[in-house]
């Protein structure tokens, strides 16, 4: 992991020489960034938001305006005509992206925390400098690893990939991919050997512009992220050369976990900006509106009530944040990135719902935008790791802070 | 005082922005003791400055200007602003550091000065300064340099066009529309419907840390920067009273002649 070493990182500097700095200090460039993306969603994505969640299509605009803003590669090296900052930039943005649209911000999760990661930590060079460009610039990609029988157990896929001299023929079918019906690069869990089990397990990389035998199939119509591809995916013998392995035959099960890790503290970062963008969209209506001669949000069972919802997104944003900085400082953050995801998700799916309440009636229905943070939040407890998998590796981390060995 | 004018070939355009860092637009003021409240409040980049490195780097887009230089006067934080303009596409920058007392009362004299300063060592081609800075509002200091280096000034500008040696500015004045043409050098000052201004894309934010900031502190100039206004009061405005329907034209000059007295 030695990207940041070649790649000078700012000081996170405190007030006070030699302190630590608070987890909610941000550089200049990283406050530079934050502003612009937000500038950037309430400009091209909010005019959209409804009518993308209505026909549950991205619209093509905003895709081409995520490229052109550099969102696309927020991590790539400029050299690789990326946008050269750090994870913790990443994170930002899809904060500020999901306090708009969740939608929006899971499609650039995936491509800068999944896929551009996938390439980052394992491509060799010539894999690095021949997709990483076309993924920042133009290209949508996509990780692909569950299929119908197999989600949280993973790794009892059947995708499989048979060695014929210098290629592999990959057959099999991918469901709930996200970003699928727009991606030409696919990052393709297979296995090469089933008897290997998950030791078997080898990722690939395809690119359905050079390679055949991939198609879209179902797009799922969901209940929230609406807008954001689900795909039905099927490799239908599709040749892939040996330069096409990321990293080494057998890595895959390794690939995939370690980028789940890391993809977790994204998606708990969307969370976060869900539950501020429902707030954002209740709070000014609370003062806006009066009941019995008093603003609504004057009334001190609602004041309990909003006053708990920011202290939860408060620590939820503080979680994913140090999750955040502890990766880019190398440190070890996969129990941090697991109570991130939880919380966050929790805190979303709780402030959604509790917003749609304080607006009352208005909160029920579509142009008020709260009903759409509410159904987005749902998926923040199910997918890149269910709430009862990331217990269930807590709980590992507890045990092993306390057990006799 | 004339300077001596040479226009350089349309190859070698520079421009000269003037950024100014003020309470963000989007901030809530509040008034205490005679002074706006600006501790922990949301700073940002004036919006008509925005406009005009909008313009600059517009013109830099279309080839005409090949050089566009951001400059600030003002205290030591002000560099973020210097960052924003250089990461939406200024070549360098210039921060004439003032120390914090002395910023509060700065004026568009003295900053204009220390403009014209500047413009005897850069020799721009033009100047694009935003027409009023949202917490002073004066709205002075581009004609003020404009006098002081003895150019031509194109104000509350909603478009120029760069050519010959020449800028063509469409001025929105009261009675509509007002096209002028300056030579260059000029000063121009940018009004709302200038652009559009966009927000600058990541990879750009990244490039301009590489960037040159050339810092100084103002004393340094020689240019005399003392203040001539005292302020006597800061307050807010009144609470607006609600507003009344009239039954006919009799009863509504009757007010404005009677109650109102604009008549």
């Amino acid at each position: 992991m030695n990207r940041l070493l070649s790649r000078s990182v700012p000081m996170l500097c405190s007030a006070v020489p030699g302190l630590p700095a608070p987890c909610t200090t941000l550089t200049e460039d990283e406050k530079m960034l934050q502003s612009s993306v937000r500038e950037f969603a309430l400009q091209h994505v909010q005019p959209r938001v409804l009518k993308m969640d209505e026909a549950a299509k991205m619209d093509p605009v905003v895709i081409q305006e995520a490229f052109k803003a550099g969102l696309m590669g927020i991590e790539t090296p400029a050299d690789l005509q990326g946008s050269g900052m750090s994870f913790f930039g990443s994170i930002l943005a899809i904060e500020q992206l999901a306090r708009v649209d969740g939608a929006t911000s899971v499609m650039i999760d995936v491509q800068n925390t999944l896929v551009n990661n996938i390439f980052f930590r394992y491509a060799n060079a010539a894999q690095k400098a021949k997709y990483l460009p076309r993924l920042a610039q133009d290209t949508i990609g996509c990780f692909c690893l569950t299929e119908p029988s197999s989600g949280s157990d993973a790794f009892a896929l059947k995708t499989r990939a048979e060695k014929k001299g210098d290629s592999y023929v990959l057959n099999g079918s991918k469901i709930f991919i996200t970003n699928g019906g727009e991606a030409n690069i696919f990052l393709v869990m297979a296995t090469v050997d089933p008897s290997k089990g998950y030791k078997g397990i080898t990722c690939f990389v395809v690119d359905s512009r050079e390679q055949k035998g991939v198609s879209v199939g179902r797009l799922e119509h969901k209940l929230g992220i609406r807008a954001s591809s689900t795909a039905e995916l099927n490799f239908d013998n599709v040749v892939v050369p040996a330069e096409n392995v990321i990293s080494e035959v057998g890595k895959g099960y390794k690939i995939a976990i370690e980028i789940l890790n890391e993809g977790r503290i994204g998606i708990a970062s969307q969370m976060v900006g869900i539950a501020q963008g429902a707030m954002d969209a209740t709070m000014p209506y609370l003062f806006q509106r009066k009941q019995f001669n008093t603003a609504i949000g004057d009334f001190q069972g609602m004041q309990f009530q909003y006053a708990q919802a920011a202290m939860e997104i408060h620590a939820a944003r503080l979680m994913v944040y140090n999750a955040a900085r502890k990766k880019d400082n190398g440190e070890a953050f996969v129990e941090d990135a697991a109570m991130a995801k939880l919380f966050a998700s929790q805190v979303a799916e709780r402030t959604a719902s509790k917003c749609i309440e304080w607006m009352g009636g208005v909160g029920f229905t579509k142009e008020y935008h709260v009903e759409r943070f509410y159904r987005d939040a749902k998926i923040g407890a199910i997918y890149e790791g269910t709430s009862n998998i990331q217990l269930h590796t807590l709980a590992k981390f507890v045990k092993d802070r306390y057990a006799q060995k | 005082m004339s300077l001596m004018y040479r226009p350089t070939a349309a190859q070698q355009m520079k421009v000269v922005v003037g950024v100014k860092r003020v309470v963000d637009y989007s901030v809530k003021i509040r008034v205490k003791d005679n002074k706006v409240q600006t501790d922990n409040v949301k700073m940002s980049v004036n919006p008509f400055c925005e406009i005009a490195l909008e313009e600059a780097v517009r013109l830099k887009e279309k080839k005409i200007a090949t050089e566009v230089i951001a400059v600030t006067v003002g205290v030591k934080k002000a560099d973020d602003v210097l960052r924003t303009a250089m990461a939406l596409g200024c070549d360098k920058a210039i921060h004439i550091v003032v120390p914090d007392a002395e910023a509060a009362t700065l004026e568009p004299l003295a900053v204009a000065k220390v403009l014209a300063k500047l413009h005897e060592e850069l020799k721009p081609d033009l100047w694009i300064l935003g027409k009023q800075a949202v917490d002073g509002d004066f709205g002075s200091t581009p004609q003020l340099l404009a006098g002081l280096i003895d150019a031509p000034q194109g104000t509350f500008a909603s478009e120029i066009a760069v050519a010959d040696g020449k800028v063509k500015v469409t001025r929105e004045i009261d009675a509509g529309r007002q096209v002028v043409e300056l030579n260059l050098p000029a000063v121009v000052a940018a009004d709302l419907r200038l652009n559009q201004p966009r927000f600058p894309n990541l990879q750009s934010i990244m490039k301009a840390r590489k960037k040159p900031v050339d810092t100084r502190a103002i004393d340094k100039l020689g240019v005399d920067t003392k203040p001539h206004l005292a302020t006597v009061k800061v307050e807010e405005p009144a609470a607006r009273k609600a507003g009344i329907k009239v039954k006919t034209v009799e009863e509504l000059f009757d007010k404005l002649r009677n109650e109102a007295k604009v008549l």
